[in-house]
């Protein structure tokens, strides 16, 4: 129990640390210094200090939007384990607690953008609904396909590897497609690079980051914070996915999940460096692609 | 007993008062019928609550004897369950009926009339699921399908009424006929008395009797339901019916159609493994196509009855769950299925018809039901809004709200199949199906609530709007009210959905419901600590921002200085990626006429997205059978001497035939 708090203690503490990795990495290929590893806090605590702005169009949906997303992120951070620790919170069935948690922070990114009557926004949020309902689908084809490795109905002890003592290779091969697909599913969900680009600054091409356009100040602030500890969730699960070594002793597998979460960071660094984002007709077929890849988990683990 | 006694006079009376009063005193007639359909659901559910916390159900009372059998009623968890679900939901929409009519501008001694149908409608539901027999199942069915259809005619003198009317009636009766033949099967020419159905056992021993009886209580009661491919009476019927019997025929009335088919199915013992596969796959399709459906359309009460659709078809997902769990002897499956299939009726009778009043609210404020030419309704209309809102997240299934505790067991049902092992296959079709329903809903929500409340108003219908009179938004508040306390009380309701169907469903003894219990305690500790996350993350936003100014400005144009309403995101656009993605299913038709020349004047799009099973499968099968009956028009012209001769033709052929 106190080992899964310091767990969460550390996804709150660590997640902005998480986007300077990707920062630092990308600035290391276009040949910068890039930012330090503190930049994302200082951002958080200026924006945190700024008096608001809001539009005169825009309702209370507006105003709970933030903390509606922030608060339910926190709620899904509870199931979430990490390299066999399991969540502080974690039950039967916490997996489809944590997608529909999502659900609800999509809903209402997606509401607020609406809310402001601004065609930009109501472009990024159309796109989201679409590319989110393809990706949902693949994230639970992922789910079933873990579910049926290992015989189990909560996250933590689907992602702690005690099923696979035996040395299946079958497993191995289930594994590897369902982290391929769930690191497609996290490009997807995080608004990342192929799928969209995060520093892009063409309103017309964004998707998550246009939908939040008109929040500024704490708002801001509670947004970008929750964004940062969602995509260290996805990076926790892939991981854990992909990492199937577990020692046994809880510190060692912590130091061991962080770690390899800032590798997931590193990977997502390289990813964005190295390729352009697709054109947004043809993310729909890569959301397929993983989808495809989680049914063939789904196929192979049932064989 | 005399209760429900009590409640079928009352609502009878009342109806006829109404009636009667309706030529001289309309006001009194409209007062008359709310007051009567209030007692009599007050009645109805005070003769279920005991059953319901546990006092033993009663046996067949004879209300009646007639040629063909006595008329029974009784009373168990499952019809107590159905009862207060209708009587609850329907007091409301009679309460807020009262609102929605006196601004209806319509003919004040037609709403008169019209209070008598709605109180019949309510009798005969109720009728429907305290039925003991095939006869008075039957009887009440008829009357339900004959008062809900005057009262889709309402509206009768606006274009399109009397066609969705008689769509209606004709699909509602073609779906009886099969109920005809299956009670007939089931009585099996002696009774039919449920209990000595049931005791007699045949139904059990005869595995291609029960089969034949499961199939054409699937066609029958799925058409009422509203599953594929019988559903295209609903997107006719209820965007015809004024919005307070649109909310009761979608929320509660459907759900007969449930209702029947759980009490079919509990009388014939262990299903085998197909029947379970058969409600998966219907299910899904319902719940797939009834989404894609409803992201297509632009009227925005057509878009909520294909929404029916869809939840229709999560619920026989569950059930689906319960037989094949039923069928594999894995009881906690089949529980965890059926509870699920009766929780997620008990919430979607609740938020569907305070969504489909929520929708009258607007109408009744702007005149139009046109998703694209609505908007900005939150802040001129912020009770309307705002439940509208908790209606929408609740259906799509976010938690803190009852549409995901339903969705959750179904969800549960279907891992726990794929964990335990034995049809797999079928919970993996279910849970995929689920991810996907749940997805192209927040879309299809998101776009009605979006365009309809937020944003700027897209004309002047939807700027000069005001709330709706206090009579219409009380239930549109206390149905709120419910989503939330339906996902508290969650937990309790689902063991005694539970425990229902455990009697009901199967012969076979299910394990203590304490396991579904525990399961959604859980998800109901976790639900509730998302929603104090969420308080206290606005406790802090609120407390931080004190002592902060704030500036109004307009939303970021991107320095475009003449942004009007007309520039945002319409719902068709923000819909139209998922549409144009599922093409090959909807088959939208686009009209474009797109602006051409270096000084463009006029440019214009259309879509249309007809049903593709109405356009495709059920007119052109309308039209052979008017083809065909008018080829029988040619024997039969009128002519004496035609008929004369041929019965000269036929006595020649029989002593022709004699003499062979």
């Amino acid at each position: 129990m106190i080992i899964s708090a310091i767990q969460v203690l550390l996804a709150l503490l660590l997640a902005p640390a998480l986007l300077s990795i990707i920062r630092i990495v990308k600035a290391f290929f276009g040949g910068r210094h890039g930012p330090t590893l503190l930049q994302p806090y200082r951002d958080l605590w200026k924006l945190a200090r700024k008096a608001p702005v809001y539009s005169r169009t825009t309702s209370w949906v507006f105003r709970a939007s933030p903390s509606v997303t922030l608060g339910a992120v926190l709620a899904a951070l509870a199931v979430l384990p990490l390299c066999g620790v399991p969540g502080p919170l974690a039950f039967t069935g916490d997996f489809i607690f944590l997608a529909y948690a999502f659900g609800l922070v999509r809903f209402f990114t997606v509401a607020a953008a609406l809310d402001t009557g601004s065609p930009f926004e109501g472009m990024g949020a159309s796109r989201e609904v679409q590319f989110s309902a393809l990706a949902e689908v693949a994230l639970f084809a992922c789910l079933i396909a873990l579910a049926i490795l290992s015989s189990s109905m909560s996250l933590s002890t689907m992602l702690d590897h005690s099923w696979a003592a035996a040395g299946n290779m079958r497993g191995e091969g289930v594994l590897i497609l369902v982290a391929a697909a769930l690191m497609l599913v996290l490009l997807a969900e995080n608004a990342r690079i192929p799928v969209d680009d995060p520093t892009t600054h063409l309103e017309l091409t964004m998707i998550h980051e246009v939908m939040i356009l008109d929040h500024c100040g704490l708002d801001l602030a509670m947004i970008e914070y929750a964004s940062a500890l969602k995509l260290w969730i996805w990076s926790a699960i892939v991981i854990s996915v992909a990492l199937p070594m577990r020692t046994g002793d809880a510190a060692f597998d912590i130091v061991a999940g962080v770690c390899g979460v800032f590798v997931i960071g590193i990977l997502i660094g390289v990813i964005e460096s190295i390729m352009a984002r697709l054109k947004l007709l043809k993310v729909p077929q890569l959301l397929v692609v993983a989808m495809v890849l989680g049914l063939l988990a789904v196929g192979l683990g049932l064989r | 007993m005399v209760l429900f006694g009590a409640s079928l006079v009352v609502l009878f009376v009342s109806g006829i008062a109404a009636m009667l009063n309706s030529g001289r005193h309309p006001g009194r007639a409209a007062i008359l019928g709310v007051s009567g359909a209030v007692t009599g659901a007050a009645l109805a559910i005070a003769s279920a609550v005991p059953v319901l916390a546990g006092a033993p159900s009663w046996q067949a009372w004879t209300l009646w004897q007639t040629p063909l059998g006595p008329m029974n009623i009784a009373l168990d968890q499952l019809s107590a369950i159905f009862a207060i679900l209708i009587s609850t939901v329907t007091a409301l929409a009679a309460i807020y009926g009262r609102g929605y009519l006196s601004g209806h501008g319509t003919d004040p001694r037609a709403a008169g009339r019209s209070w008598c149908w709605f109180n019949l409608l309510l009798a005969s539901m109720l009728l429907v699921v305290f039925a003991a027999d095939g006869l008075t199942f039957l009887i009440g069915w008829e009357s339900m399908s004959l008062a809900s259809f005057f009262l889709v005619l309402f509206d009768h003198e606006h274009p399109g009424v009397t066609r969705a009317g008689w769509i209606y009636l004709i699909t509602t009766h073609i779906g009886a006929a099969f109920l005809f033949v299956m009670f007939m099967l089931a009585g099996n020419g002696t009774s039919l008395d449920f209990f000595s159905i049931n005791a007699a056992g045949s139904l059990r021993a005869d595995q291609s009797l029960a089969n034949t009886i499961f199939l054409l209580a699937l066609a029958g009661f799925g058409t009422k339901a509203g599953l594929v491919p019988t559903h295209i009476w609903l997107p006719e019927a209820h965007p015809a019916a004024p919005s307070h019997v649109s909310a009761v025929m979608s929320g509660v009335m459907i759900k007969t159609g449930i209702y029947g088919l759980l009490r079919i199915i509990s009388m014939l013992g262990v299903p085998p493994l197909w029947w379970g596969w058969t409600l998966v796959v219907i299910g899904s399709a319902s719940g797939i196509l009834g989404v894609l459906f409803a992201l297509a359309q632009h009227d925005l009460k057509r878009l909520l009855a294909y929404h029916s659709i869809e939840n229709i078809g999560i619920i026989v997902l569950g059930m689906g769950i319960g037989l094949v769990g039923s069928a594999t002897g894995n009881h906690l499956v089949a529980m965890l299925g059926y509870a699920g299939a009766i929780l997620h009726t008990l919430n979607h009778g609740v938020f569907k018809s305070l969504l489909f009043m929520g929708a009258g609210s607007v109408i009744h404020a702007t005149g139009s039901r046109d998703i694209d030419r609505l908007g900005g309704l939150m802040k001129r209309m912020p009770v309307t809004g705002a439940t509208f809102l908790t209606g929408a997240a609740a259906i799509s299934g976010l938690p803190g709200l009852n549409g995901f505790m339903s969705e959750f067991l179904i969800y549960a049902g279907a891992f726990m199949l794929i964990v335990s092992g034995g049809a797999i296959w079928a919970g993996v079709v279910t849970a995929l199906s689920l991810a996907i329903i749940g997805g192209l809903a927040l879309a299809c929500f998101t776009k009605a609530a979006g365009a309809v409340f937020l944003g700027e108003p897209r004309g002047p219908a939807p700027a000069n709007a005001t709330e709706s009179p206090r009579a219409m938004l009380g239930p549109m508040i206390t149905l709120a009210v419910f989503c939330v306390g339906l996902a508290l009380g969650a937990p309790w309701l689902a063991k005694m959905a539970g425990t229902a169907t455990g009697m009901a469903a199967t012969a076979a003894s299910f394990p203590d419901s304490l396991q579904v219990f525990n399961l959604l305690a859980d998800i109901t500790v976790a639900t509730v600590l998302l929603v104090l996350l969420v308080l206290a993350a606005a406790l802090l936003r609120s407390h931080v921002l004190k002592g902060r100014a704030s500036t109004v400005s307009p939303t970021w144009d991107c320095g475009y200085a003449a942004a009007s309403p007309r520039v945002q995101y319409s719902a068709s656009s923000f819909a139209d990626p998922i549409v144009r993605m599922f093409r090959i299913v909807l088959r939208t038709r686009r009209h474009v006429q797109a602006p051409e020349g270096f000084f463009p004047t006029a440019a214009s799009l259309e879509t249309h997205t007809d049903d593709v099973l109405m356009a495709r499968v059920f007119e052109p099968a309308a039209r052979g059978v008017t083809r065909l009956a008018s080829l029988v028009s040619r024997l039969q012209q009128g002519s004496t001497h035609l008929y004369l001769m041929y019965i000269f033709v036929t006595i020649i052929i029989l002593m022709i035939w004699n003499l062979r």
